[in-house]
């Protein structure tokens, strides 16, 4: 592998250190928190994986795609439609009764199987992706018009989530769900396990992302950020590449998507709407775009956050939020992670007295 | 027939209040290459100053002048979002100039930011905002087909708008200054435009068309803190549908999304409407991907 090729400089070696730290820090937690502290966790650690997958798109790529709850969303009803059917054991789900339907529809019934809800689960997002993608990267409609497009697919697809009740639940999604394999997903064990599950799935997520970033591929990605038209001159196809980014995004999120609804128990349209979209941006963008380890760490900081004082100061929180956003895009483009290298590069100049040089323009 | 003639009305009244939100981000976009998300919150702003007018008008007038509070209250929102427009360019969309991304989310956070400053001030619920007397009622057209007053007033307001609109972009100096920045942003800063008070100006006008916009939907029904929400996505997507840089882009994109909407809501479901007319939009794009009308330029990364 490329990465034992390279010398092992002290600052390599840190950081080693600090994600080895991390991965026993994850892996020992059910040791140190409460079953419902866990859960929390559980789930901070599925929006991290959408926030790479967020990263990969916005922070190398330089795509802005505010249609990402969509993707999360679709895992998600993917996963959940297997476990409604699980509960319902044979019969029809609660809700299609209440919707007057007599059968199941067809596009429900393969869901019976784990293996395909999984599939689906990842491949349904992808696919969504790559046909946005497709209609709109090969004709170089890209920058805010292509973010106002996946605004408007979060838009249409919340309505017709809700406008589909018999089929998807409506407004209150679908929820109810007993067992996984025969297993009560409310036991302290089971969420035990799918909390290393989530782990285990974070890490490969952050392996496959990592290695994407630094492989060939990651390198044009990173030029069709910086000069799209400079890389197609040099004889890239850029639209082939965005397409791929963008699914391989999509499908990250139709994984945290399956894994959220294992440790909440409930889908439902408002959680992949505009607003959750666009708070997957803002995790990215706290915790620095083009950074992975920043852009996870921001996912699972301002969850805490959120969970810590939205519950109590539900008002004060909101306006957090905005005044936030505006901070962070303003002031801190690279995010937090954006901060070390600053302070590292600023204290280097300083020693050096060099007032001219390379720019460190935060653009 | 009437049925379909009903429509075709209503449609043309979603397509001209659509055409007023979307006025002002075509020329902040095309002019300073900047997404602004808080537009719907101005709209916001121009409906609670309506509803703050005719609260005034209730308490400080004598009951016949009621009727006429709506009158006041027109230009009464158009200054409440324009100060406003101007405050928020003074003070965050400048450092945002051609970063449109980055400015689409900054004005994004300020967007949550007003929402909960009218919750705060307002409340949550919404407040329903009483018409004046003379726009209740309709206009009789055929039997069974009645073209409601208010409607026809907010077609006749815009139309209003877009006159003066027109004479500001095509008939002024200030719009032909605004017009060369537009096109070549050093060279007319060469010539001697001040850029930056064009910019500031031109913000502010947009911000102060969506309030009047606010004003027209206090007709339509209650008002909220999320009132802009509601339309500033399919605001954005007339921007794109259309293009920028040209008033009659926005036209024809406002037009062509309001009546599509209208038509095929009323033909399929309204869930199904919408999957609909999103995918008109893409298809169109395959055929003009910078939209109806744009701007001419002979620099490849614009």
């Amino acid at each position: 592998m490329e990465l034992q090729m390279r010398t092992m400089t002290p600052q390599r070696i840190l950081v080693l250190i600090g994600y080895a730290a991390a991965a026993v820090a994850l892996f020992c937690a059910p040791l140190y928190l409460s079953d419902f502290r866990l859960n929390l966790l559980a789930k901070f650690l599925a929006f991290a994986i959408v926030a790479l997958g967020l990263d990969l798109i916005w922070g190398y790529t330089g795509i802005l795609s505010l249609g990402h709850g969509v993707f999360f969303g679709l895992g998600a009803y993917a996963m959940a439609m297997y476990l409604k059917l699980e509960a319902s054991g044979g019969k029809l789900p609660d809700f299609m009764n209440w919707s007057g339907l007599t059968s199941l529809p067809w596009f429900w019934k393969p869901f019976g199987s784990f293996g395909f809800a999984v599939a689906a689960g990842l491949l349904l997002p992808a696919l969504l992706a790559l046909v946005l993608g497709f209609f709109t990267f090969r004709n170089r409609i890209r920058g805010v018009y292509f973010t106002i497009l996946t605004q408007a697919l979060v838009i249409i697809t919340t309505t017709l989530f809700i406008g589909q009740q018999a089929f998807t639940g409506g407004t209150n999604g679908v929820t109810g769900f007993g067992t996984l394999f025969g297993q009560s997903l409310g036991k302290a064990e089971t969420k035990q396990i799918l909390y290393f599950v989530t782990v285990i799935a974070l890490f490969a997520a952050f392996v496959l992302c990592r290695y994407i970033v630094g492989s060939r591929f990651g390198r044009v990605m990173r030029a069709i950020r910086d000069g799209e038209n400079r890389a197609r001159f040099i004889g890239y196809n850029p639209a082939v590449y965005q397409m791929l980014v963008f699914c391989v995004s999509a499908a990250l999120a139709g994984l945290a998507g399956m894994l959220f609804v294992l440790h909440v128990g409930i889908i439902s349209p408002s959680m992949m709407g505009i607003v959750p979209s666009i708070e997957m941006v803002l995790w990215v963008a706290i915790g620095g775009r083009g950074t992975l380890i920043g852009a996870a760490l921001g996912a699972i900081l301002m969850n805490a956050a959120k969970s810590t004082f939205s519950e109590s100061y539900p008002e004060l929180w909101t306006m957090f939020l905005g005044l936030l956003f505006v901070i962070v895009v303003v002031f801190l483009p690279k995010g937090l992670a954006g901060l070390f290298p600053q302070i590292k590069l600023r204290k280097r100049r300083g020693m050096e007295h060099e007032g001219e040089g390379v720019h460190y323009s935060a653009l | 027939m009437d049925v379909t003639i009903l429509q075709m009305f209503n449609g043309l009244s979603v397509s001209s209040i659509l055409l007023l939100i979307a006025l002002g981000l075509a020329i902040t976009f095309g002019l300073m290459n900047v997404i602004n998300m808080a537009h719907g919150e101005l709209i916001m702003i121009g409906a609670y100053a309506t509803y703050v007018t005719q609260t005034l008008f209730k308490d400080l007038f004598p009951e016949a002048m009621f009727g006429w509070y709506f009158v006041a209250a027109i230009p009464v929102s158009f200054m409440a979002a324009f100060l406003l427009g101007l405050l928020l360019e003074f003070s965050l969309i400048r450092f945002l100039y051609g970063r449109p991304l980055d400015s689409l989310l900054a004005t994004w956070g300020v967007a949550l930011v007003l929402q909960q400053l009218a919750r705060t001030v307002f409340g949550a619920p919404n407040v329903a905002v009483t018409s004046p007397e003379w726009l209740n009622g309709g206009l009789t057209v055929m039997d069974g087909l009645v073209f409601p007053y208010k409607r026809i007033f907010i077609i006749g307001l815009v139309a209003a708008t877009l006159f003066v609109m027109y004479l500001y972009i095509y008939r002024s100096h200030a719009g032909r200054r605004m017009r060369a920045v537009m096109q070549n942003r050093d060279m007319a800063a060469c010539l001697g435009v001040s850029t930056r008070r064009v910019d500031a100006l031109t913000f502010a006008i947009g911000s102060g068309i969506a309030g009047i916009a606010g004003c027209a939907l206090t007709l339509m029904g209650p008002i909220g803190p999320s009132l802009g929400t509601y339309y500033i996505v399919d605001a954005f997507m007339v921007v794109v549908l259309g293009g920028v840089g040209k008033l009659i882009g926005t036209v024809i994109g406002a037009v062509g999304i309001g009546m599509t909407n209208t038509l095929f809501e009323y033909w399929t479901t309204a869930s199904l409407g919408k999957v609909l007319v999103f995918l008109c939009i893409v298809a169109f794009l395959q055929w003009k991907p910078k939209g109806l009308v744009a701007m001419r330029t002979r620099s490849l990364d614009s």
